[in-house]
């Protein structure tokens, strides 16, 4: 729990080869969008450049040649290459955010799948929300990596390589000048990195603390309260709130100074080349059109250190997202299925317990030696107070847990040998708490499998006595179910949730009875109901109902994780032992309900 | 449009000054940056006319120590402005958790923890990047735009109406694609929540899909509500993709404009060659406002959205606090508690919880209250330290009514030790001495003996000292139980009220604390709540709370002997004995 917890406090390192490496990887099936991206952008990154160029031929073969018509023409080329840049520029950017879209897409099916797979022992131990971000806000923060970071670097790195090209090919020693600013941006670039970096650690550090100290105190508000220490607990929230103030403005000041430098690395460019190129042109060595190309491209070439920052921050982002990610897809808290299944034919439905010892974690055990059988069509109620084990029997009989030792045997196969999933397809699980999807009733009870029909839903629900109700429902079986059913009545809810075990029809129906009390006509609907639900399978239920178990062929009496005594309710009574005294305590009452 | 931003006013009130200096040096530096052009275009001119090498030297020598001056300021820009949004984050954060304190228990259970959470980092911060870079870029942009325009105009009115002319068509071509933007970016928002939607009922049905073997169909959904988000994306992207080029596009046709216009000019001998430079110099200048004026307005529009987030909370009633009425001459308490014909709700549309109850407990006295869960016993003992106000009636302590003590006073004269125990992760010392203003060690000792806490502490690591929590030792519900009562002991309350404290507790060491709490509540008043009634036995007066009203009033004996719902919790209890301790 506690590392689980530090989870959401993970704000990412600026970059880390690992995690990239591998975020990589979910690129890979797009690699032809890459390349069309890079061909794209290389032809993308030559067009700009290539102005200022045409540019310099305007300046140098017409204006001073006073040709209008060339001119003109130029004009023309400039605007053609300019709307073709718009273009390809468009398809470029609607590509790649299509790539990095689909890259999410196949993560976030990738996380949901993973999170289906994992054994419930991971949802005891993890909270829903932040299970949920991890599918929803997590991976959509990675978008911006995909989608502009990716490409973006590529395309930063062309435009200069094609700047190059054109300054070199105008004039190499002005292009040697003007680019021997280039060390000091460099320099000045890593400075800042660092000392950024160093900044970010120590607001990261202030944020981390600030967020643990408002989300224990938000949690413990009653107690800050009750003390009235809402005074001295403010102070001591100021001062971290401070700490984190003064961290932000310190990395503040480095983006102060590290801005206004490039500005003044690029205007000593921009002097060099008045002042160098100025001087060859004098000496006729250079055209005016070439300081004028050089005055665009020094424009050109500063553009992306500007937008370093920005990068820096999808980066992190990014980085931050993908470990939370990973994490998760890496825990393997699976219930395993064999290598070797066996495919069991023409179930019957008898269970076997043998010697069962079982713990959700280790040491602790909960179920201690038990054993019983259960034979086909045989129903078997359990009963026990409050921690006896009975939760804890049904969840390994469907394998959402494994036992430590023993066995559990369908019609005399152990139940480790089949696979989960047919394991389970001829169990109908009833659980106490009625829990509805978004969608119709009739998706309710189906859930929507495609081998369910209509009639069968419908027969289904007339089975359990649901029927009715549904019907008169404005638009039936296709009612939508808002908010978890919160229009639906407890009973009706439960009602649901047997006709939803009945439509699979099972071998086996294992029912956790609802403690929450309920008016007498529902009662009686849910007690015809379970007596349908219970007829020709075997049936196990946690009963909280004395109809229930006194109709019951079986009850088995758990205490302390053990199975202590079995028999009828009548043999049971006699006896005076503990579910003598269960009865008194738990089921008495509804005796004198009936006769009342 | 914005209206809720405008409640920022007093935080920039208070750093005006800070603020007009930073105004001061926006325009400054802007002064700086436009005048570059200028130097750029006489420097070429020379090229085209008297060839002054020295000029040239002079000019790049200018251009340096301008973008020089240019970079102090713009620096100190950012030392004021973005300062500033720093301070006022603080501010605005510390004014957030003053106001969050003062607010009823009841907001803290409509509310959940990450809610507020995200109330005081996501909303706070998209705020300050309003009040820092959204306002740094408007003002500079603002005021670049308006010093360059009539430089333009000063060198050639006709080419900066030419160069401007595409400047009309782009704004209105940005308005309507903003327009259609904002309704697909509506319906992006509408699938993201039901993709979590989705996520969260699956999550939380889980036990049913993995009994029924519904996983590969709940990924099929899943994966098609992926889809359908996907396409809304790229739906949006369709435009935003257009965006980027529009800009470019603009950009790059002033400064065609520039050159053929111009160019034809010079020929004409109308214009000098470095008014082109300069043009296409102001034109990249210009370009940027025009950029980021649609990356501002997104900040405005989220900062908006954030804010009146924001003010929904600060607007959240008090509901508990002092007023008018306070008698503040009130300074103690001594202990005598009464309730007057109290009814209480939780709210108008709920059940009512106590109905018309009355009774009074004499100071030094220790009583008791019973009943089945869900009767209403914490809301009963919640009234008292004003957890929450009575819906109608009133609760006297020394026959003032607790609505006209003074806050403080009332509560650290109460000890409530509440039915969920929560320590802070700090060390055991100081949870104990937490509702203490300067506590001594002996105190610590002294309380944890009562507590029967001093036994386990010793096989603590660090004592007394010893970390709690997720960055220490974890204790057990009992050691957690005790650690709360011994903190509600070490404020020497008037009053203490155990809200089922001992549920964690065995009972041999319930009998141990009971007894030595006895000589420590000896002139003090107590009520405990409980469902063992061990606990509550050796009381002076038990109550039995049933349906919002006392059903039952006396000792232990007299209880039991009048065969009601305290005789059956008596009787069940003892079932339940015998249950535990057969084997």
């Amino acid at each position: 729990m506690a590392e689980e917890q530090k989870d959401d406090e993970i704000l990412g390192k600026a970059y880390d080869s690992k995690l990239m490496r591998r975020l990589l990887k979910y690129v890979q099936p797009y690699k032809k969008y890459v390349l069309l991206a890079i061909s794209l952008n290389i032809l993308v990154a030559a067009l700009g450049p290539l102005r200022p160029y045409l540019g310099k031929i305007a300046f140098d073969d017409y204006i001073a040649a006073k040709n209008y018509h060339g001119l003109l023409l130029i004009a023309g080329a400039l605007l053609g290459s300019l709307i073709f840049q718009a273009i390809v520029q468009y398809f470029l950017t609607y590509y790649t955010e299509l790539m990095g879209q689909k890259i999410i897409f196949d993560l976030r099916v990738q996380i949901f799948s993973h999170i289906q797979k994992l054994a419930l022992k991971y949802f005891d131990k993890t909270p829903i929300g932040r299970t949920v971000t991890r599918v929803t806000n997590d991976v959509d923060a990675l978008n911006d990596m995909f989608s502009s970071g990716i490409v973006a670097v590529f395309s930063d790195v062309f435009v200069i390589i094609w700047i190059f090209i054109f300054m070199f090919s105008m004039s190499w020693d002005l292009a040697l000048v003007t680019l021997s600013v280039i060390p000091f941006l460099f320099y000045a670039t890593f400075l800042f990195r660092k000392k950024v970096r160093e900044a970010y650690r120590d607001v990261r550090f202030h944020l981390a603390r600030l967020n643990t100290y408002m989300q224990e105190h938000v949690t413990g508000m009653n107690i800050v309260q009750i003390f009235a220490k809402e005074k001295s607990e403010l102070k001591k929230f100021s001062s971290i709130n401070w700490n984190h103030r003064t961290a932000n403005v310190k990395s503040v000041f480095y983006y102060a100074v590290f801005f206004p430098f490039v500005e003044f690395l690029s205007s000593i460019t921009v002097a060099l080349i008045i002042w160098y190129g100025g001087g060859k042109v004098i000496q006729e060595h250079l055209t005016i059109g070439i300081l004028f190309a050089f005055l665009q491209y020094t424009e050109m070439f500063w553009r992306p250190v500007r937008d370093l920052s920005e990068k820096y921050n999808i980066l992190q982002t990014a980085m931050a997202s993908s470990e939370r990610i990973f994490k998760l897809l890496d825990n393997k808290t699976f219930i395993n299925d064999p290598e070797v299944p066996v495919q069991p034919e023409n179930v019957k439905g008898a269970i076997e317990f043998n010697n069962v010892w079982f713990a959700y974690n280790p040491g602790e055990h909960v179920l201690k030696n038990v054993s019983f059988k259960i034979n086909p069509g045989e129903t078997v109620a359990i009963v026990g107070a409050t921690g006896a084990g009975k939760t804890s029997l049904i969840n390994i009989l469907t394998r959402f847990y494994d036992i430590e030792k023993g066995s559990i045997t369908l019609d005399g196969t152990d139940i480790r040998e089949i696979r989960k999933h047919e394991l389970r397809k001829y169990i109908s699980l009833v659980l106490q708490d009625v829990f509805l999807f978004s969608g119709t009733i009739k998706s309710n009870i189906s859930l929507g499998s495609d081998k369910i029909t209509g009639d069968q839903i419908v027969e289904a629900a007339k089975t359990v006595g649901a029927h009715r109700f549904i019907s008169q429902l404005p638009n039936g079986y296709d009612e939508e179910v808002k908010e978890k059913g919160a229009t639906l009545s407890v009973g009706q809810k439960q009602l649901i949730s047997f006709a939803r075990a009945l439509a699979y029809n099972p071998q086996i129906l294992i029912l956790d009875e609802a403690t929450s009390s309920i008016d007498t006509e529902s009662e009686q609907l849910i007690q015809n109901a379970i007596e349908k639900l219970l007829v020709g399978r075997t049936s196990i239920v946690i009963a909280h109902r004395l109809s229930t178990i006194q109709n019951a062929d079986k009850i088995l009496v758990m205490h302390k994780g053990e199975l202590k005594e079995s028999g009828t309710h009548q043999e049971l009574l006699i006896k005076k032992g503990i579910y003598y005294r269960l009865y008194q305590l738990q089921y008495k009452d509804q005796e004198i309900v009936k006769t009342v | 449009m914005f209206g809720h931003l405008a409640h920022l006013k007093k935080y920039f009130v208070r750093y005006k000054k800070k603020l007009s200096l930073g105004v001061l040096f926006i325009l400054l530096s802007n002064l700086c940056t436009v005048y570059i052009p200028l130097l750029i275009k006489d420097s070429i001119n020379s090229l085209t006319s008297n060839f002054s090498f020295p000029l040239l030297v002079n000019h790049a020598l200018l251009i340096v120590g301008t973008t020089l001056v240019a970079g102090v300021f713009s620096f100190l820009i950012r030392q004021t402005i973005i300062v500033v949004s720093r301070e006022i984050e603080f501010d605005l954060r510390k004014d957030f958790w003053e106001h969050i304190q003062k607010l009823p228990l009841r907001f803290f259970q409509n509310n959940s923890t990450g809610n507020i959470m995200s109330h005081a980092t996501n909303d706070i911060n998209s705020v300050r990047s309003f009040v820092g870079p959204a306002v740094m870029y408007s003002i500079d942009n603002g005021v670049l735009f308006f010093m360059i325009i009539p430089i333009m105009i000063s060198l050639s009115p006709l080419l900066t109406l030419y160069a401007l002319l595409p400047l009309p068509f782009l704004s209105i071509l940005i308005y309507l694609v903003m327009k259609k933007v904002h309704v697909r970016y509506t319906r992006i928002q509408e699938k993201f929540s039901d993709l979590t939607t989705s996520a969260q009922e699956n999550f939380s049905g889980i036990r049913v899909i993995k009994s029924y073997v519904r996983e590969e169909y709940e990924i099929d959904q899943f994966t098609k509500e992926s889809d359908e988000y996907l396409k809304r994306k790229m739906h949006l992207v369709k435009l935003q993709a257009m965006f980027q080029p529009i800009f470019f596009m603009l950009a790059g046709l002033s400064s065609i404009i520039v050159i053929l216009f111009g160019g034809n000019m010079v020929m004409d001998g109308k214009l000098s060659v470095g008014t082109i430079f300069a043009f296409v110099f102001y034109l990249s200048l210009l370009i940027w406002p025009m950029i980021s004026f649609g990356f501002v307005a997104n900040i405005i529009q989220q900062a908006d959205a954030s804010m009146k987030r924001l003010l929904k909370i600060f607007n959240e009633p008090y509901e508990v606090s002092d007023n008018g009425e306070t008698d503040s001459a009130v300074q103690s308490l001594e202990g005598t508690i009464e309730f007057k014909n109290v009814t209480f709700r939780y709210s108008e549309n709920f059940p009512v919880v106590l109905d018309n109850i009355s009774f009074k407990i004499e100071k030094g006295k220790t009583v008791a209250f019973i009943g089945y869960t869900g009767v209403g016993k914490t809301s009963l003992i919640d009234l008292i330290p004003r957890l929450y106000d009575v819906t109608s009636g009133e609760v006297l302590i020394d026959g003032i009514n607790v609505k006209n003590i003074p806050l403080d006073v009332l509560r650290t004269n109460v000890g409530l030790v509440p039915q969920e125990t929560f320590l802070f992760s700090d060390t055991l010392t100081n949870n104990i001495l937490y509702g203490t203003e300067n506590g001594l060690q002996e105190t610590v000792e002294k309380v944890s003996d009562i507590a029967q806490l001093s036994k386990d502490v010793k096989d603590f690591p660090n004592g007394y000292e010893t970390i709690l929590g997720e960055r220490g030792i974890t204790l057990s519900g009992g050691q957690k139980q005790r650690s709360t009562l011994a903190r509600a002991l070490a404020i020497d309350p008037k009053i203490l009220i155990l809200d089922d404290s001992f549920s964690a507790v065995d009972t041999h060491t319930e009998e141990e604390i009971l007894k030595r709490l006895k000589e420590f509540m000896a002139k003090r008043t107590s009520i405990i709540i409980s469902h063992r009634i061990s606990t509550v036995k050796d009381s002076d007066k038990i109550f039995v709370l049933d349906k919002g009203k006392i059903a039952e009033l006396g000792t232990h004996e007299e209880l039991v002997a009048l065969g009601g719902i305290y005789a059956d919790l008596h009787y069940r209890q003892l079932l339940e004995e015998e249950l535990s301790e057969m084997s």
